[in-house]
């Protein structure tokens, strides 16, 4: 494990990603409103493509509401609108003609809470092969369920129980199911809601290794409210108040330098 | 580690074609599935718009009645002036109807004639005359009920062809038996109707032959089978094998009846300008003439021969245009009232002595084995006790459980056992809750039978748990912050709940109770078993009387025989579910207009 | 008489409370109350009201049950053994003390009644005498014991307590009573009949004779035909409703908007207030023909009281039951899994047909469970629109009947008293009883933990 960790880390600075490639997304004032109350106020920003990148920020202020955006989310709550432009690869994903279920297949996202479907654990990876038609036969089924377990890292506390029921495992366990289950469908950014917010310390660090492993292969966007998880794991850092996009930059200097007054106050705990 | 994962993962194009029909087949199933849904609630609603639909139309016609506004004679002959309860009003009556009609005169013709008025008008003559002795002796304008096969009549409207005739007539007599001859063969398309109906009877009688032939053919094939096998039949088979043989002996001759009666029929259509008897199985035909009416028997295309209903004025020629051939166009034998009421009926109605009115009575009177005079008065009254005996126990004590159960159980067994018990009380079938009341309150208690008091202990049982589930909703609503204020200023845990809990929960306790009693209203089956099922003629005065409850009320009239019982029962339906829309509205409107955000 | 009782007793109750309010404030201007006068009053009050109502509730059916054995004695000791011999001189006793008798009354009837309504004088006097004097040492009771330290409020609240303890009682009360009035007669019942004709026997028909030498005098009394024809009409009730039901609730649910819910919901809650009697009135007098005329066109043999009519029928009045408790559970599935089924690239359909309908498998089952018991429990329907005679068959075209339809038929109208007819209706409410409310617990069971499960 120690190891591990080690390469990975050495991985991360190395892959520092050119801040001039182009990014995977992109959000060009983006405004979201529930119902009256606006909640997303004109975001701007580049996401960087196989890079983790932290969004924080107070409860409320709207971090997950363009988190939602990303993988149209949004579209389940039927007094939500949203305005502005979000592309990844430079394709507009509100656009009409774009298919929201083709587009969940590309942007996987896992939640604030463990949600494993009251299925088994092979189904509950299984799930979004199946149903997206991935899999020719049973044979590739077991290789896609046995792979995104792997990459999970679950595969060895699990291969003796795959038809168990994906409940039965611990908090932190079924969150790393949840993220096979996304990557199970190959997706190409993967969301992560407050993904440790429900999880004790431990299993939070095994899914912040994890994280780390994923951003070889894939554009990770996560919302946390712990700063220093931010600081952890992510290469850029956002921070929303009140619906603004208030700051965005490389993750050391928001930490270190600021350049707002609000980010500087968020950051030294007077507000939050 | 990840160098072998990384070899699993794979890409798919979403842009390729399999892709792409694979995306728009997941999206059909999505419609369909969707579709499904809408399907479910539209039969729903389908459903009941049908059965409402269905209960008005079938209802409506109950809500009016009409009745025949005539100058009526109270002789003293019949109502002694000393006696005026005594009064014969039914030959009042009688006689009224006779001095319109003075050829009726065989005795069957007459009972038909008196049959029209209902024997409620008697009734109702006599309390007018008792209210006002003076009309004794004069002659007034009186509205008399008509029976249910009258007012069925007005109201269903009959299709009655007339056909003025083209040739010069003359009629051989004023009445019995008479022969009309027409100059025209004013007769031709009657006779062309009544010739192919003659030519479906047939038809059907030949269907009917080929069908019975069939029956036959699978029980010879039956009988073989078992003849073949006689010799190890058992005494069972062959009994089954004498049952066959009788069965095939009956259905040939009945094949044979069947196909001479078609072979006749078939003479008689073919033969088509031959004379042509009527019976009751074609539409009737009948001739307006010389300002009488006769009954058409037999007929040529200009030659009708038949009997007299209501009389003519003379026996003389009729001006071509002057009479007219008029068809009742349903047979006889499916209506409920003769060609001789028919044209009674209509005679009054040319007289302009028919009138509508709304049924009052319906509303105002008890049952009566009359459709015409039936109403559902005693049922409401009964229905109106029931709930309230219903009400007064149900409520105090489903409240007072609810605050039991809600603020003072302890947690324990008992307290468990209640719990446990009320949920399941509220899926016991109704009619068990019936079984008790007669096990209980009728043969332990000795309490009346068919009366409102033990139907509405047994609804109260019934619908305990409803209204004990409602009330704790409704208290576990408030907030336990109200309560604590209360207890933090020194209140005991009662006064707490009595002063402050009940209060804000009342709206919601009332709520349910009005669901609760808008349910005991609609239950029938306990009452059933409790004897509230008797024929009630008398409006019930207290708890204790012989009574009978609207739904009641409803499936005792949905039994019977008559015709216009079923407008009746329709109508009780409607004033039921009038009841029930009102008591679930206001319940609905009192939970909207209390429903506090805490 | 109990009208004149019950006046007495709210004269005293009243003077009791004003009395005992009058005392504690008097005692108030000298001293600290412990509790406020009017609880003072209070436990006046029920000192008197308990004894007395006590006296009433036990007194009143001994003395009624004394005095009609006497009056019966004097009539003629012979009649109280047999049953319905001592019925009809019971009301005609009644009838003669009333003065609504009819007709002109024998010797002994006029005896009997005379001693009735001395009796009946003397004992009423009696007790309304003896309910006052309890009333009155209840009064002396409750005034001795106050004084300001008294804890009135502690002793009223007690006895408030016991009243409510006593009316949530009554639901525990009332299924003791179902079972054993149902239970004495089933008992009875199977001392003619052997349990075992009755469960296995497959012939139904009870019409016994009156007479116990007539022919045929047995009657048969196998549930088997009624078993399967309670069976057909549920089966067909719920091949109807559970699917209309199930994809009512789940496009209530999951697909519609809410303008479409205010409009629907609407509609299966009138569906639901419709009373049964007014189904059965459909189902008989405008299905069932329509189903007998079209099976006729179609050259089918259609009885007219086809188990077809009442089960569809019966079927459209648990749509709403079924809708209304699987949208509670669907509702119960919690959004995260939707949300995650969503994020997945899943539509609505895959997430309902492939998470939400596995997660709700259980709580369905159980809704599906009631529904089933609330058919076979259902009464005038089939009542109306089944028939009378046991025929054990599965055709949906041809007549059967059911628990409740015989029930109703045994029990409407003129009873024989105790033959083994009667006594057959408790012991088919017995087997009603039992087979619903044991499905009942079991539906409830598994719903209470699909509860647990998500809360």
């Amino acid at each position: 494990m120690n190891s591990l960790v080690q390469v990975n880390q050495s991985e991360a600075t190395d892959a520092t990603p050119d801040v001039g490639t182009k990014p995977k997304v992109i959000a060009r004032d983006v405004n979201v409103y529930y119902g009256e109350k606006h909640a997303l106020k004109a975001v701007n920003l580049d996401v960087p493509a196989r890079a983790v990148t932290a969004l924080i920020g107070p409860s409320g202020c709207g971090k997950s509401t363009f988190l939602r955006c990303i993988n149209r989310m949004n579209d389940t709550i039927p007094i939500c609108r949203v305005t502005g432009k979000i592309e990844i690869d430079e394709r507009d994903i509100y656009d009409p003609t774009l298919d929201v279920v083709q587009l969940r297949a590309r942007v996987g996202m896992v939640f604030q809470k463990p949600n494993p479907f009251p299925k088994s654990i092979y189904e509950n990876v299984a799930y979004g092969p199946k149903i997206h038609g991935f899999a020719k036969s049973k044979t590739d089924l077991d290789e896609i369920v046995i792979g995104s377990l792997r990459k999970a890292g679950l595969f060895e506390e699990v291969k003796d129980r795959l038809t168990e029921s994906g409940t039965s495992l611990s908090g932190g366990q079924q969150q790393r199911l949840c993220i096979a289950r996304a990557i199970a469908v190959n997706p190409e950014v993967i969301l992560m809601d407050e993904p440790c917010s429900a999880l004790d310390p431990i299993a939070t660090a095994k899914i912040e290794e994890l994280m780390d492993e994923l951003q070889e292969n894939f554009t990770i966007i996560i919302v946390t409210h712990s700063m220093q998880q931010a600081a952890r794991v992510s290469e850029r850092t956002a921070f929303f108040h009140l619906g603004y996009l208030v700051e965005e930059g490389r993750t050391e200097d928001m930490f270190t330098k600021p350049k707002d007054q609000r980010t500087q106050d968020y950051i030294t705990g007077r507000f939050g | 580690m990840t160098e072998m994962a990384l070899s699993t993962a794979r890409t798919v194009d979403f842009a390729s074609d399999a892709a792409q029909a694979r995306v728009r087949a997941r999206y059909r199933a999505e419609a369909r599935f969707k579709m499904y849904g809408l399907i479910a609630i539209g039969l729903t609603a389908l459903f009941l718009v049908i059965v409402l639909t269905d209960i008005v139309i079938k209802g409506l016609p109950a809500f009016t009645q009409h009745s025949a506004v005539l100058d009526v004679t109270i002789s003293d002959a019949d109502v002694d002036p000393k006696a005026v309860r005594d009064g014969d009003y039914q030959a009042v009556v009688r006689n009224t109807l006779r001095a319109r009609f003075p050829n009726v005169e065989s005795r069957a013709d007459r009972r038909a004639l008196d049959g029209i008025i209902s024997t409620g008008a008697a009734d109702r003559l006599r309390e007018r005359v008792l209210s006002d002795p003076s009309l004794i002796g004069k002659t007034v304008s009186t509205q008399l009920l008509l029976s249910d096969d009258a007012d069925l009549y007005y109201k269903e409207g009959t299709r009655i062809d007339r056909q003025p005739a083209a040739g010069a007539a003359t009629v051989s007599g004023v009445a019995g038996d008479v022969t009309i001859q027409s100059s025209l063969p004013d007769f031709a398309a009657n006779l062309k109707v009544v010739k192919s109906g003659l030519f479906a009877r047939a038809q059907t009688l030949r269907t009917e032959a080929e069908r019975q032939r069939g029956y036959a053919r699978t029980l010879e094939a039956r009988k073989a089978d078992i003849e073949r096998t006689l010799a190890t039949a058992t005494p069972a088979v062959r009994q089954e094998l004498a049952t066959i043989t009788a069965d095939i002996a009956s259905m040939s001759q009945r094949v044979e009846e069947a196909t001479a009666k078609a072979a006749e029929l078939q003479v008689r259509f073919d033969a088509s300008a031959s004379e042509e008897t009527l019976d009751e199985l074609v539409a009737s035909v009948l001739v307006q003439i010389n300002g009488g009416l006769v009954k058409v028997t037999k007929m040529t295309d200009t030659q009708a021969t038949g009997t007299v209903i209501l009389p003519l004025t003379s026996a003389g020629p009729a001006a071509a245009g002057s009479w007219q051939v008029v068809t009742y166009v349903v047979p006889e034998a499916n209506r409920r009232v003769n060609d001789r009421e028919v044209s009674w009926l209509e005679a009054l109605r040319a007289q302009g002595a028919i009138g509508s009115n709304f049924n009052w009575a319906f509303f105002t009177s008890g049952d009566s084995r009359e459709p015409e005079l039936a109403g559902i008065r005693g049922a409401l009254v009964g229905s109106a006790l029931t709930l309230f005996v219903t009400l007064i126990l149900c409520l105090p004590i489903g409240v007072a459980a609810a605050i039991y159960l809600e603020e003072f159980a302890p947690k324990n067994w008992l307290t468990e056992i209640i719990e446990v018990n009320i949920n399941n009380l509220a899926a016991v079938p109704s009619i068990v809750f019936g079984l008790l009341g007669l096990a209980m309150f009728l043969n332990f208690f000795d309490l009346p039978r068919s009366a409102p008091l033990v139907g509405g202990l047994v609804l109260a049982l019934l619908v305990l748990p409803t209204i004990i589930i409602a009330s704790r909703a409704a208290l576990r609503a408030v907030p336990p912050s109200i309560k604590e204020a209360a207890l933090g200023v020194g209140a005991s845990q009662q006064q707490a709940v009595f002063h402050h809990v009940l209060p804000p929960a009342m709206p919601g306790i009332m709520t349910g109770t009005i669901i609760g009693m808008a349910h005991a209203l609609g239950e029938t089956a306990p009452l059933l078993m409790i004897g509230m099922v008797a024929f009630i003629v008398e409006v019930p005065t207290g708890i204790t009387d012989a009574a009978t409850a609207l739904p009641v009320q409803i499936y005792l009239w949905s039994d019977l025989p008559e015709i216009a019982f079923q407008a009746k029962t329709a109508a009780a339906i409607m004033v039921l579910l009038v009841f029930l829309f009102v008591m679930n509205g206001s319940a609905i409107y009192l939970r909207r207009q209390f429903e506090r955000r805490w | 008489m109990v009208y004149l009782y019950l006046a007495g007793l709210f004269i005293l109750v009243t003077v009791g409370y004003l009395f005992g309010r009058s005392r504690a404030r008097a005692a108030a201007r000298t001293e600290t109350l412990h509790s406020r006068p009017p609880y003072h009053g209070a436990f006046v009050g029920l000192s008197i009201v308990a004894p007395m109502l006590l006296l009433l509730v036990i007194g009143l059916p001994i003395a009624d049950r004394m005095i009609v054995s006497q009056a019966l004695q004097t009539f003629d000791p012979t009649v109280m053994s047999d049953d319905l011999r001592r019925g009809v001189a019971l009301r005609d006793i009644t009838a003669l003390a009333a003065g609504k008798y009819t007709g002109e009354p024998s010797l002994a009837l006029r005896q009997a009644a005379d001693t009735y309504t001395s009796l009946r004088t003397w004992t009423y006097n009696l007790i309304l005498a003896a309910g006052m004097v309890f009333g009155l040492l209840g009064a002396a009771f409750g005034l001795r014991r106050l004084s300001a330290g008294f804890r009135a409020r502690n002793s009223v609240e007690r006895a408030v307590k016991v009243l409510l303890l006593a009316a949530a009682s009554v639901a525990v009360l009332t299924t003791i009573g179902i079972v054993f009035s149902v239970l004495f007669e089933t008992v009875r019942f199977f001392e003619r009949v052997s349990p075992f004709e009755f469960l296995f026997g497959l012939q139904w028909s009870p019409q016994t004779a009156i007479r116990a030498d007539q022919a045929g005098s047995s009657g048969a009394f196998g549930i088997v035909p009624l078993v399967t024809g309670t069976l057909l009409i549920t089966t067909i009730a719920i091949v109807i409703a559970g699917p209309i039901g199930l994809f009512a609730a789940i496009y209530m649910a999951e697909y519609a908007s809410p303008r479409f819910r205010a409009f629907a919901k609407p509609i299966l809650e009138i569906l639901a207030g419709i009373p049964t009697v007014v189904l059965g009135f459909f189902a008989a007098l405008t299905l069932a023909p329509i189903i007998r005329a079209t099976g006729e066109s179609m050259g089918l043999d259609v009885a007219s009281e086809s188990a077809l009519a009442a089960g569809i029928v019966m079927g459209m009045m648990i749509i709403p039951f079924v809708s209304s408790l699987s949208d509670d559970v669907i509702n119960a599935v919690p959004q995260s899994l939707r949300d995650g089924s969503y994020a997945m690239g899943a539509t609505r359909s895959e997430t309902v047909k492939k998470v939400i309908l596995p997660a709700a498998f259980s709580g369905i089952v159980s809704a599906m469970m009631l529904a089933i018991s609330r058919a076979v429990g259902e009464t005038m329907i089939v009542v109306m629109a089944a028939g009378l005679a046991g025929n054990l068959t599965f055709n949906p075209l041809a007549a059967v009947t059911t628990f409740t339809v015989q029930i109703k038929t045994i029990l409407v109208g003129d009873q024989e008293f105790d033959s083994a007819k009667t006594l057959a209706a408790f012991a088919l409410g017995f087997v009603l009883f039992f087979f619903t409310l044991t499905l009942n617990i079991i539906a409830m069971q598994i719903v209470k933990r699909y509860r647990e499960q998500y809360d």
